[in-house]
């Protein structure tokens, strides 16, 4: 894999990812992280549209014409969605419905919309598909992160494994108490904030 | 009487109960963007409503005609008559709004300038809107009526404005506060709007 490549993959993970710094997709990052399980299929969902979305935007961007591009991009993204979310609720019809609509969502997702205007309409079909790999990736990667502090606090397991001892629950003769906010909407934002907070400090990122 | 009381129960759960913004997560990137300046926020909040106000009873009236199962009897052509077009609701639903979004536009342009100048700016960034598709996708899962369509997507649009004006608000005032760098901008807002989505779960003990 050659340089150019790898700085597509990786640059959206941390230093330019979509949503603590192109504050992109926000909406789905934020309603579907009540458990880690949804996380991980929203996050593969979205890979896959991203990626295809990605690469059928750029084989046509020479065929586009500018001004109804958006429509055209509308188009190719809503029918990747369509599909997925058919193949979601053949294979994994549980975890589709938890989601809700936040699948039929990825159409007005940011993210999708924002990296083919932002990157497919300019590059190769290679390169465009990486990058919507990598920034996959780090949408996937917060989420996973906030989607484990939720449900570890707000429900004390992970991936449906108990990892809090049942034994210091108070129902049991223990003390502790699940944080019940962790699974209403405030707890995803706090903690989406200060996820964003660590992560500014840590790449040195200001906002004016 | 009866009517009037339903259609004021469903108001105001879609406005505080249940508000699209803070409660589902919907239309969270141009909230971010946009909840900078005050005037901004007005002039999306209220172009929210309105594309809202039509594009959900008129998406209803796409699902009932058009999409269901045996909506096609109308035609009266046998062969249609039991034709289920429900997988492709998504993306008539997205055009639906896109095309109505640009011929509200051009109607703004053509007969109300003022409304266009203060609204203009605001509409294309609309179709992409996750609370304008949202709405859509929760009018069809709701099975709502066509009364109760106008009264959801008129009041789900009020609870978009009412959140993002409030949020502009306490940005203004937040200029004047030292915020730790890492935490100003994006960070800030998200906490923010934890703590906005907290006032607004008080509401939840109440039923309808």
């Amino acid at each position: 894999m050659d340089k150019i490549t790898k700085s597509i993959l990786s640059d959206p993970l941390i230093d330019n990812n979509p949503i603590t710094k192109q504050v992109l997709g926000v909406c789905s990052a934020l309603a579907v992280t009540v458990k880690v399980e949804n996380a991980i299929v929203m996050s593969l969902a979205l890979m896959f549209v991203l990626a295809s979305s990605n690469s059928i935007i750029a084989a046509l961007r020479k065929m586009i014409p500018s001004k109804v591009r958006i429509i055209v991009q509308l188009t190719v993204i809503a029918s990747l969605v369509v599909l997925i979310d058919e193949i979601l609720q053949a294979y994994v019809y549980d975890i589709s419905k938890q989601l809700t609509v936040f699948v039929a969502l990825i159409i007005t997702n940011c993210i999708v919309m924002g990296r083919a205007e932002a990157f497919a309409m300019q590059n190769n079909i290679k390169e465009s598909f990486f990058d919507g790999i990598g920034n996959a990736a780090g949408y996937g990667a917060i989420l996973i992160i906030v989607s484990a502090f939720r449900e570890l606090f707000g429900n004390g397991s992970l991936l449906d494994y108990q990892i809090i001892p049942k034994s210091i629950y108070l129902e049991s003769g223990g003390w502790y108490v699940n944080n019940g906010l962790m699974l209403f909407p405030p707890g995803a934002f706090i903690i989406l904030g200060l996820i964003i907070w660590i992560q500014r400090i840590y790449t040195g990122y200001k906002e004016n | 009487m009866e009517l009037v009381e339903h259609y004021l129960s469903l108001a105001t759960k879609a406005i505080f109960i249940e508000n699209i913004l803070l409660a589902y997560f919907l239309g969270m990137c141009s909230f971010l963007a946009i909840s900078k300046k005050i005037e901004a926020s007005i002039g999306l909040g209220l172009a929210v409503i309105f594309v809202n106000g039509i594009t959900v009873p008129l998406n209803w009236a796409v699902k009932e005609y058009l999409l269901v199962e045996g909506a096609l009897s109308w035609t009266r052509i046998e062969a249609l008559k039991s034709v289920n077009l429900d997988f492709l609701s998504f993306i008539a639903y997205i055009a639906t709004i896109a095309a109505m979004v640009q011929l509200v536009e051009m109607l703004l342009d053509k007969f109300s300038p003022f409304l266009y100048s203060s609204l203009g700016i605001f509409l294309p960034l609309i179709a992409v809107n996750c609370s304008i598709l949202g709405a859509s996708i929760f009018m069809q899962q709701r099975a709502y009526n066509l009364g109760e369509s106008v009264v959801f997507g008129f009041s789900s649009g009020l609870g978009f404005a009412m959140a993002i004006v409030t949020m502009a608000a306490i940005r203004f005032k937040l200029r004047y506060s030292n915020i730790p760098e890492g935490l100003r901008g994006l960070g800030i807002t998200m906490i923010l709007t934890g703590l906005i989505s907290m006032a607004y779960l008080s509401f939840s003990g109440i039923n309808l």
